[in-house]
């Protein structure tokens, strides 16, 4: 039987950024739960959760020694720290727009999820 | 022991960083006994813009403004000791701020330190310009630039330290050669071990934005608890002879190194993890692996290097006009209704001036868009606490200004009960990358005398 949380139940991540593009780091908190993440964490699905901000390109690097996935996302940051009128030109808060996605767990691996359910 | 390990310690991973890093930090190197280095990085992608506009209004100038606050608690203890200082707040004047770190020495009473500066990356030069207009191409021409720094690498640092520098101060230089640098003058690696370099560059990647890798961008109360948040300690590298290393923060010091501090702070700004370029190399995490091998220590191995770049990055800021900024708040019953008409008003007084962004703070801000799309699909509510932000380019300062006038006139014209008003007007920096080839943009090192 699975429940669905949100992902920063079963990972952990940081935003960089370079210009008008982000990088969002997504860190399984247990190997056992790194399978779960490959499979539900893909780029289509980040392509969806920032689909207002416009990405022209997705992409997504596994480190599976690591237990961790780095997401690139090219012109979403409005223009970047030169040129954007938001608030956050940085996007530093992007990586909890990232860890609000939804995450399908089976049972078996619901000890192994972390903070208040 | 193992004697043959070079420790470099980060005492600063911005311009704008905690100005009391860098005590612990040499303590805790003092206290270790071996060789040593201490590292300062003070430049991000705009710093160096902002510092050579302060350099025209003052030849003495463009170098970090809180060098003294940085350096003044630890200099005599790194003359005394042997710690060197390698860092980039010479931004765009390191010769200036060589010879502010000898008046710095002079007042304390300490012998002159030998102070090497690296100079080359600076392209802002009239005889750079042909350079620059054949990298930038077309667009070349259209460009107000304001400054233009090639990101140099680590050999003119090991150079200097070679020839005796106790300071290196640096300008536009590769955030990680800060501590390639001193690692290749150390263990004398060849300039084509790639695969050391490489290493040695993602222990520089780790220090070189300060507490990022010891609990500071990371703390989230009851899912990333970090103890100490206000006391963090800046961290220090432990690098070996093949370039491996370990991290971890001087005793007694706030924060947390673990393998979730430091597998974040590895994939920070990188985007292929098996190709971060960097002037010295190509370095590779896609076989990295990370082990906890005590408390507040995790030792980072299984790095790989290749062939660095044959160009190096080159980064021009331009002028792009203006940048306003208006804030007002409203609270109580109706603020969220009260904000959004608020929001219609600007709309429809600026209309035409240029795009008009527009947040709802406590409402849709941060996560929305340029567009407006986020805060549109935001159904109305009842916030009872709200802060109008808006925000628009001009390419002029007369427009500018206009938006600034336009908020503060919600003062009377707006809503009921608009308070608080903020306002920001100021000029805007744009950047543009390019690519040139190594062999244009010459490095060099130079020693800077006290009595210059």
């Amino acid at each position: 039987m699975n429940t669905t949380v949100p992902l920063y139940r079963a990972a952990h991540g940081r935003t960089g950024d370079k210009g008008n593009r982000s990088n969002i780091s997504v860190i399984a908190w247990h190997p056992e739960l790194w399978p779960l993440l490959v499979e539900q964490i893909t780029e289509e699905a980040v392509a969806r959760q920032f689909a207002h901000r416009q990405p022209t390109r997705v992409a997504r690097y596994l480190l599976p020694q690591l237990q961790a996935m780095n997401f690139v996302l090219d012109e979403v940051l409005d223009g970047g720290v030169n040129d954007a009128l938001n608030l956050d030109s940085h996007g530093k808060a992007l990586s909890f727009l990232l860890l609000d996605l939804p995450l399908r767990v089976p049972l078996s691996l619901q000890h192994r999820l972390v903070g208040p359910a | 022991m193992d004697n043959n390990i070079l420790r470099i310690g980060c005492a600063a991973g911005f311009s704008g960083d905690r100005t009391d890093a860098a005590e612990p930090v040499v303590n805790a190197l003092i206290a270790a006994g071996g060789p040593a280095v201490l590292i300062f990085e003070t430049l991000a992608e705009r710093t160096l813009a902002l510092a050579q506009l302060a350099r025209r209004s003052d030849p003495d100038g463009g170098y970090e403004p809180l060098l003294d606050e940085m350096l003044r608690p630890v200099l005599a203890r790194c003359v005394k000791h042997g710690i060197r200082i390698v860092s980039n707040f010479g931004a765009a004047n390191p010769a200036g701020a060589a010879r502010r770190i000898h008046a710095l020495a002079a007042e304390l009473g300490l012998r002159a330190p030998r102070i090497a500066v690296v100079e080359g990356d600076d392209l802002s030069g009239p005889h750079h310009q042909a350079l620059l207009a054949d990298a930038l191409g077309a667009q070349a021409e259209r460009l107000q630039m304001v400054s233009a720094n090639a990101y140099l690498g680590a050999e003119a640092i090991a150079d200097a330290l070679l020839a005796g520098a106790d300071i290196v101060v640096c300008g536009r230089v590769a955030d990680p050669s800060l501590t390639v640098g001193p690692a290749l003058a150390h263990f004398g690696w060849a300039r084509d071990d790639w695969t050391r370099l490489g290493r040695a560059t993602m222990a520089g990647h780790l220090l070189e934005c300060g507490t990022q890798v010891s609990g500071g961008y990371y703390a989230d109360p009851g899912y990333k608890d970090v103890p100490g948040l206000a006391r963090l300690g800046y961290p220090i590298a432990e690098i070996d002879a093949d370039g491996h290393c370990v991290v971890g923060k001087p005793p007694g010091t706030g924060g947390r190194i673990d393998v979730h501090t430091v597998k974040e702070q590895l994939l920070y700004e990188v985007h292929d993890p098996s190709a971060y370029l960097t002037p010295d190399v190509v370095a590779d995490i896609g076989a990295a692996e990370l082990t906890q091998v005590g408390p507040d220590r995790v030792r980072l191995t299984g790095v790989r290097g290749h062939a660095r770049p044959a160009t190096l990055k080159v980064n021009v800021c331009h002028a792009t006009g203006w940048f306003a900024e208006g804030e007002i708040s409203y609270a109580g019953a109706r603020a969220e209704a009260r904000a959004r008409l608020a929001g219609q008003v600007l709309a429809e007084r600026l209309q035409g001036l240029g795009r008009l962004r527009i947040d709802l703070i406590g409402v849709a801000s941060v996560f929305a868009d340029d567009d407006g799309a986020w805060l549109a699909d935001t159904p109305a509510g009842d916030a009872r606490d709200v802060r109008l932000r808006v925000a628009m380019n001009h390419a002029e300062r007369r427009g500018a200004e206009r938006l600034v006038r336009e908020v503060t006139a919600l003062y009377t014209c707006g809503p009921a009960g608009g308070g608080g008003v903020r306002t920001a007007l100021r000029p805007r920096l744009g950047t543009v990358s390019c690519s040139i080839a190594r062999a244009l943009v010459p490095a060099r090192f130079r020693f800077v005398e006290a009595s210059e």
